[in-house]
């Protein structure tokens, strides 16, 4: 299977270990991912609130790009946004003359024309309908035993477009967390907004979604995320978090767990990149600590980070 | 309604008139159920409620808006335009909200909307938003002392993390001529 891969900003930068763990865990997996040609950003949640034509035009940039040299390989988005946006150009724009013409109009002035073929995919889309848990498991060598954990699915996944799974009770990575022979905490903050882009100029507002989220949390050994925004908050802010009654959880990306289970080391899966990964918790992990029942309760156990 | 619009905002120029006739055309359907307000997760920093700001615009209220910081409060989690039973895109009235407050840009729109056209501003000098660079144009942008202060904790452990580096990595200005024309397709300066 091969991909039109469209990383995003923030895996270039601030999400570094969500891009090297996802083509490590896809190659794993059989699936080939090419990264769109001179890719740009798609405008994230910053470009509605500016311009409503450049909230299409940035997508459709890109589509256009993998719609004209790629062949018709589905595109495969990690980030939440990136993903949203990207589909949403196809949603929105496609049957709608007015709208699509004005966004080529823009394309126009760098040569390129968006056809609406491109057909947009997250990462977590994929896992479940192209690879399925089945082929996870076979790979698995090194089981997360009793590593409960917390699944985290944020927004923009599933809304406004409930693609590959139920916006209100979304279950699609309890079978790969399974698949790694983990356990599933049970919650239902898992499709709870982390407050996205709020955490910039309105700390407080979303510090109290996190604070939230975090003590649902409550004896998971780690939260997974498939976000870079989902994974920046709720990682970044546990200390602040901590003081408005939040606690302390360590929080990775699906493929990170993925990775680790397949037998990749913590160096590949980079989990010192991760803002929750203190010394303790990495041992933690490197030990399968939380395989034998601890007196007191994992997560609970954890060091405050600085 | 159109008549009270114009009377209670002006001028207009092409850019407002464009949004205010694509946010009643938005929620023009809106029935007055109440889902949307009920499903916010951020609604208890808002001092209108989302239900209460779709009956403003049927209005054409346009004073009372722009003075209200609900539309700010929206982090775009989709979550009212996924319930609502009239099927209203509602996250993206909230955006155009956004837009047209920032056309007005008074002191709320440079608190609020400074992180948006920072990062806006980013995209179209390097073609990808280059952390670093985007928050510098943010705290330009928000003019407040104390804002990079606030940052400077976890920008500290970015750094440590080597998560962050120097601008320079991006695309260039690719992204300029896009930018160029849609400013002027859309009217705005
Ligand atoms: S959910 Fe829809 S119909 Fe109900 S009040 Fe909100 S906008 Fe109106
Ligand atoms: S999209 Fe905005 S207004 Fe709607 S529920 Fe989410 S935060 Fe509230």
């Amino acid at each position: 299977m091969r991909y039109a891969y469209y990383p995003g900003c923030s895996l270039t930068e601030s999400a570094r270990e969500f891009d090297v763990s996802t083509r490590l865990v896809m190659e794993r997996l059989g699936c080939e991912l090419v990264e769109i040609p001179d890719w740009t950003c798609c405008g994230a949640s910053a470009a509605e609130p500016v311009s409503r034509l450049m909230n299409y035009a940035l997508p459709a940039r890109n589509l256009a790009i993998a719609e004209q040299d790629m062949d018709g390989m589905d595109v495969l988005a990690p980030c939440a946004a990136c993903y949203l946006n990207l589909l949403k150009v196809g949603r929105e724009a496609v049957g709608d003359r007015h709208l699509h013409g004005r966004i080529n109009e823009v394309l126009a002035a760098s040569g390129l024309v968006y056809r609406g073929k491109a057909r947009v995919r997250h990462l977590l889309d994929v896992l479940k309908n192209d690879v399925g848990a089945k082929i996870v498991e076979q790979k698995v060598t090194d089981s997360l035993k009793g590593m409960k954990i917390a699944p985290y699915y944020g927004c923009q996944i599933l809304r406004p477009y409930p693609v590959f799974d139920d916006p209100g009770k979304p279950v699609s990575m309890e079978p790969f967390i399974e698949a790694m022979g983990g356990e599933v905490h049970r919650w239902d903050m898992g499709n709870r907004c982390c407050g996205a882009s709020l955490m910039v100029g309105h700390p407080e507002v979303a510090i109290r979604s996190v604070a939230e989220i975090l003590n649902a949390a409550r004896g998971a050994d780690a939260i997974a995320t498939v976000c870079p925004l989902c994974q920046m908050n709720l990682e970044a802010y546990q200390a602040k978090a901590a003081r408005a009654g939040g606690r302390r959880v360590p929080v990775l990306y699906l493929t990170q767990l993925m990775g680790l289970a397949m037998g990749l080391d913590d160096k590949a899966m980079r989990l010192s990149d991760n803002l929750t990964m203190t010394p303790a918790v990495r041992r933690g992990i490197a030990a399968r600590a939380w395989a034998e029942p601890a007196p007191g309760q994992g997560a609970e156990t954890v060091e405050a980070s600085g | 309604m159109s008549g009270a619009v114009r009377e209670t905002w002006s001028p207009a120029p092409e850019s407002d008139r464009m949004i205010l006739k694509e946010l009643r055309e938005t929620v023009g359907a809106c029935m007055q159920c109440g889902t949307c307000t009920a499903s916010c997760p951020n609604w208890h920093a808002m001092d209108v409620t989302p239900r209460a700001m779709w009956r403003m615009i049927q209005f054409g209220m346009l004073d009372r808006i722009l003075e209200s910081r609900t539309f700010w409060m929206c982090s775009s989690c989709y979550l009212c335009t996924l319930r609502c039973p009239r099927g209203l895109k509602l996250t993206s009235a909230m955006a155009a909200l956004k837009r047209l407050a920032g056309v007005a840009n008074g002191p709320a729109a440079r608190r609020n909307g400074s992180f948006y056209a920072a990062f806006m501003d980013d995209v179209e000098a390097h073609g990808r938003v280059q952390e670093t660079s985007m928050m510098q144009r943010y705290f330009i942008r928000r003019r407040d002392p104390a804002a990079p202060l606030a940052f400077l904790p976890l920008g500290v452990r970015m750094l440590s993390k080597g998560k962050v580096h120097l601008p320079g990595r991006g695309m260039g200005g690719v992204l300029k001529p896009l930018f160029a024309k849609a400013r002027e397709l859309e009217g705005t300066p």
